[in-house]
């Protein structure tokens, strides 16, 4: 009999207002955290928006010295892992260390932690022999970000199976499909899975630039991401990190634990097409959701609401309307389908797990989040995409899918375990 | 019922011997392919030794087309996992839709290509940067190229545990077989050595300051002073036992177990994880200490952790009760590319019936280790350990055995 | 000192660094009028190329003339007139 994995904790630091409570307030009244960028200044940069979080440490609980030693990302994935725990009832006596792991996502690691560093050792380019004695101390932490799995399992007493994983802008999905994989395998019986980037930063900015991936849209920084729409010309760039409790359903059960949502199935296929492009007709990810919906024994009709990857550039949401198409046939053009990277940016490989946190928060409210700033439809994307307003609708079985640089393209269904409990 | 899980193709880059022949007659006769940095100019800088991969020429290998979008280390990834599938006898095209996969192990990533970009990005200006860099430098490169290059569109993964990810990425790779995949293309490469990972690695604080290479790595020993860092590692081809049986492929060997921990946090007082993982690796194999036949050590050379090493070995196996050996020794650590490289090491050491040697070590008596030393040794060898240790906490283990299908129970 | 001049040498050149060549595919053949994607470069190696051209001349190309110019002819007359209205001004 195939063990089951719920989710028991949810721990979020989002734009526009960290914690859960204020993550689902902006998602539930459709508002945008997108703005013109402060972190740096952005004058040379062609796309000089982004989703950016008032995010300070010392607020957050973190010590002087896991500030210095974590990079933004990881700071912003411990906070996020101890929110999650804590909501989760999970205290340090009643968990075993040896049977609780922690997966974390992460498609650029300590980006920005790096590109802050080098311009030291380096002296702003200077030095091609850059120089060892300007080093920070913890570098090596930036440089591997294992560091990120190092960091929440010291903070969740975690001793299991630990790791990173990084597959691109679909890390925060396969991170917490990896984690559900090892606890259905019987290697562990919770998991603090997650992910998190902070990529705000001029290297990233230049290289989205080079590839004219990031929107060139400065003007009315509100409604920069705007998936789905007829003007779309690329996404905003985000960071955040989310971090899920994922235990398996009978230890859950005995224990009373709040459970938002199960697990149904994941899976994940890769285009083998290019690094940054994608094939037009969707059929990687059609493939994937097809996997996921066989592995939850679930029909395409089941499906209540589809979050979509829905990044805003012209590419991605033509070719992932033709996947929903080509897996969930009719119902693809009756189930409601939404974008919150309209809200929040494209947080990279963050956003999976940002977005299976909304999902199981959409279900546990039957709030369906809209996609902000979808004014005028592209014709060659066609569905129900939950214009500007969010939508109540009773959500049973929600899908989320996510599609990443290097080709990945992956899904993941959330359904609710007394559905078939009996 | 799970499904048996063998390799049935190697490739090899490391820093004495590139390809699977050269590295295995370098690595039996204990040629060290440890060296003085030639990569930039290291004087500057407190470590000066490397592993570096001899003889590497990309363009010999590789079209012109992926030479500019390509880190040195992806390069390497891509020939290592050609060779590999070239060794296996296996023609991706012929594989049914989905029905194969990649799944890759990376520390650092593409630094070198990072590297050079961020100082376009300093010092010229950001139009100055790449449009590579969207990807050539990031986590799941190796994989996504290697997808790529062959049409592998099955599940795919990428992960990061420092240098214990080579032997985690295996493991997920047999979990894909396990789930129905076929076939999965899976290990990892490493290639760091350039002067912003240079600078990088020092801060771990466990590169070796030595600048002789007859001494500079030396673990288990009482003179141990940390690595040597290198580049490289293995790209090896696991399949399911029945397809590749029923290919008539020539198989290597089975991943017959694997457990993986995370050492308590500083301070606890709680016993590291190193134990253990073995212990799950064991116990999923089926295996007792007494079937296993060598261990490839992590072999940290740091006092601290070759201590742990020392003791998680000795109270599972019994003092001096089975042999361990570090060819490491030879090639430096090469972070993920490391497990990957002892597996295929070990799945060698198997065919050919002889444990390679470990260089320049006089074992420290405290160990209890019998640590093969100075020359290959000669064995029957039907089931090895593999350990590696990733810096900040992670322990994995995995265990590999030879070709024939052990007795089933029921 | 951005250069007044881009010839088909020129974007030869560039090709070869920013791109790489294609195995079988002869740059140095008559290529202006045969469409880049027969030449092996797709939109990345073209997004690549065009950063390299606007660094090196000093100008700033339209995204959607870029995807019109699918042939070495067409992009060499789009820089070209960007190059006359830059040192015209």
């Amino acid at each position: 009999m195939r063990r089951r994995v719920v989710i028991t904790g949810i721990g979020v630091m989002a734009p526009g207002g960290t914690g859960v409570k204020n993550f689902w307030s902006l998602l539930s009244e459709g508002r945008t955290a997108t703005r013109g960028i402060t972190f740096f200044d952005p004058a040379p940069f062609r796309s000089r928006v982004a989703a950016e979080i008032d995010f300070h440490p010392e607020d957050q609980g973190l010590t002087p010295q896991e500030i210095r030693r974590m990079d933004r990302a990881a700071q912003l994935v411990v906070v996020a892992a101890r929110e999650a725990v804590a909501g989760s009832g999970l205290a340090p006596d009643t968990m075993d260390p040896h049977r609780t792991g922690v997966t974390i996502g992460s498609a650029v690691g300590a980006t920005t932690g790096l590109d802050q560093e080098y311009r030291v050792v380096s002296d702003d380019g200077r030095l091609e022999l850059v120089d060892h004695r300007y080093a920070v101390p913890h570098l090596y932490g930036h440089f591997v970000p294992s560091s990120f799995a190092t960091e929440v399992a010291w903070a969740t007493g975690a001793e299991g199976p630990s790791t990173v994983v990084s597959t691109g802008c679909t890390s925060g999905l396969d991170a917490i499909g990896h984690a559900v994989e090892l606890i259905r395998e019987n290697s562990a019986d919770v998991m603090i899975a997650g992910a998190t980037d902070a990529p705000i930063s001029p290297i990233t900015m230049a290289c989205f630039d080079a590839i004219k991936a990031t929107t060139p849209y400065n003007d009315e920084p509100g409604q920069a991401s705007r998936p789905f729409d007829r003007t779309r010309n690329g996404f905003v760039l985000g960071e955040g990190a989310a971090v899920l409790v994922l235990e398996e359903l009978g230890r859950a059960q005995r224990r009373g634990a709040h459970i938002y949502a199960e697990i149904g199935g994941y899976a994940s296929r890769c285009n083998a097409f290019h690094m940054t492009g994608l094939r037009p007709d969707g059929r990687e990810m059609a493939e994937a959701i097809r996997a996921t919906l066989e592995e939850a024994r679930l029909n395409a009709s089941d499906i209540d609401y589809v979050n979509a990857h829905g990044s805003g550039t012209k590419q991605n949401d033509r070719h992932e309307s033709a996947a929903f198409k080509r897996s969930l046939g009719e119902h693809a053009y009756r189930v409601p389908v939404s974008s919150i990277k309209s809200m929040i940016g494209h947080s990279l490989g963050a956003i999976g797990s940002l977005e299976i946190a909304a999902c199981a928060l959409a279900m546990a409210e039957n709030v369906i989040p809209p996609t902000a700033n979808l004014h005028n439809p592209d014709p060659e994307c066609d569905l129900d995409y939950v214009p500007i307003s969010a939508r109540e609708a009773r959500l049973d079985q929600v899908l989320s899918v996510g599609s990443g640089f290097g080709g990945f393209q992956s899904a993941m269904v959330l359904t609710r375990p007394e559905r078939n409990t009996a | 019922m799970t499904a048996s899980v063998v390799v049935t193709g190697l490739g090899i880059a490391a820093p004495n011997g590139l390809g699977a022949a050269d590295y295995w007659a370098a690595t039996r006769k204990g040629h060290s392919g440890i060296g003085p940095v030639t990569r930039f100019d290291p004087s500057a800088y407190p470590a000066r030794l490397a592993g570096e991969v001899p003889g590497f020429v990309a363009a010999d290998h590789l079209p012109g087309r992926l030479l500019p979008q390509t880190d040195h280390m992806t390069r390497l990834a891509l020939v290592s996992a050609d060779w590999a599938l070239q060794d296996a006898g296996i023609r991706p095209d012929g594989l049914p839709e989905y029905a194969a996969g990649v799944v890759t192990a990376s520390s650092a990533g593409g630094f070198e290509f990072g590297q050079n970009e961020l100082r376009a990005l300093w010092s010229k200006g950001s139009q100055y940067v790449s449009a590579y860099q969207s990807f050539a430098w990031f986590y799941a490169v190796n994989t996504g190229q290697i997808s790529i290059r062959h049409g592998l569109r099955g599940p795919s993964g990428v992960l990061v545990s420092d240098q214990a990810g080579g032997l985690d990425a295996i493991a997920h790779a047999r979990r894909q077989i396990r789930r129905g995949s076929q076939v999965i293309v899976s290990g990892g490469v490493d290639a760091s050595i350039c002067p912003w990972g240079w600078v990088a690695q020092l801060t771990s604080g466990r590169l070796s300051t030595d600048d002789d290479p007859a001494t500079a790595y030396r673990p288990f020993d009482a003179g141990a002073s940390g690595h040597v860092a290198g580049e490289g590692g293995a790209l090896l081809v696991l399949e399911d036992e029945q397809a590749a049986r029923a290919r008539d492929a020539h198989i290597y060997g089975r991943i017959t177990g694997y457990g993986t921990t995370f050492d308590p946090r500083p301070g606890s007082g709680r016993e590291p994880g190193l134990r253990r993982a073995i212990e799950i690796a064991l116990r999923d194999a089926a295996l007792t200490p007494g079937d296993i036949d060598v261990v490839f050590a992590d072999a940290a050379a740091v006092p601290e952790l070759d201590h742990i090493e020392a003791r998680a070995l000795t109270e599972v196996f019994g003092p001096r009760d089975v042999p361990v050996t570090a060819p490491k020794s030879m090639t430096g650590r090469l972070n993920s590319g490391a497990g990957p490289l002892d597996v295929a090491t070990a799945l060698l050491a198997i065919r050919d019936g002889v444990i390679p040697p470990t260089v320049n070590v006089s074992p420290h008596a405290d160990y209890d280790l019998d640590l093969v030393i100075g020359q290959e040794r000669a064995t029957e060898l039907r089931s090895a350990l593999v350990v590696a240790r990733g810096f900040g906490g992670f322990n994995s283990a995995l265990v590999v055995s030879d070709a024939a299908p052990k007795a089933r129970t029921s | 000192m951005a250069s007044t001049e881009f010839t088909i040498d020129d974007l030869r050149r560039i090709l070869r660094e920013g791109a790489g060549t294609e195995e079988g595919v002869d740059l140095d053949a008559d290529i202006l009028d045969v469409a880049f994607e027969e030449l092996g470069y797709e939109s990345l190696a073209l997004l690549e190329t065009c950063g390299r051209i606007e660094r090196e001349y000093g100008i700033a190309l339209d995204d959607d003339a870029l995807a019109e110019a699918q042939t070495p002819r067409a992009l060499l007359k789009l820089v070209h007139g960007h190059l006359v209205t830059v040192h015209a001004g």
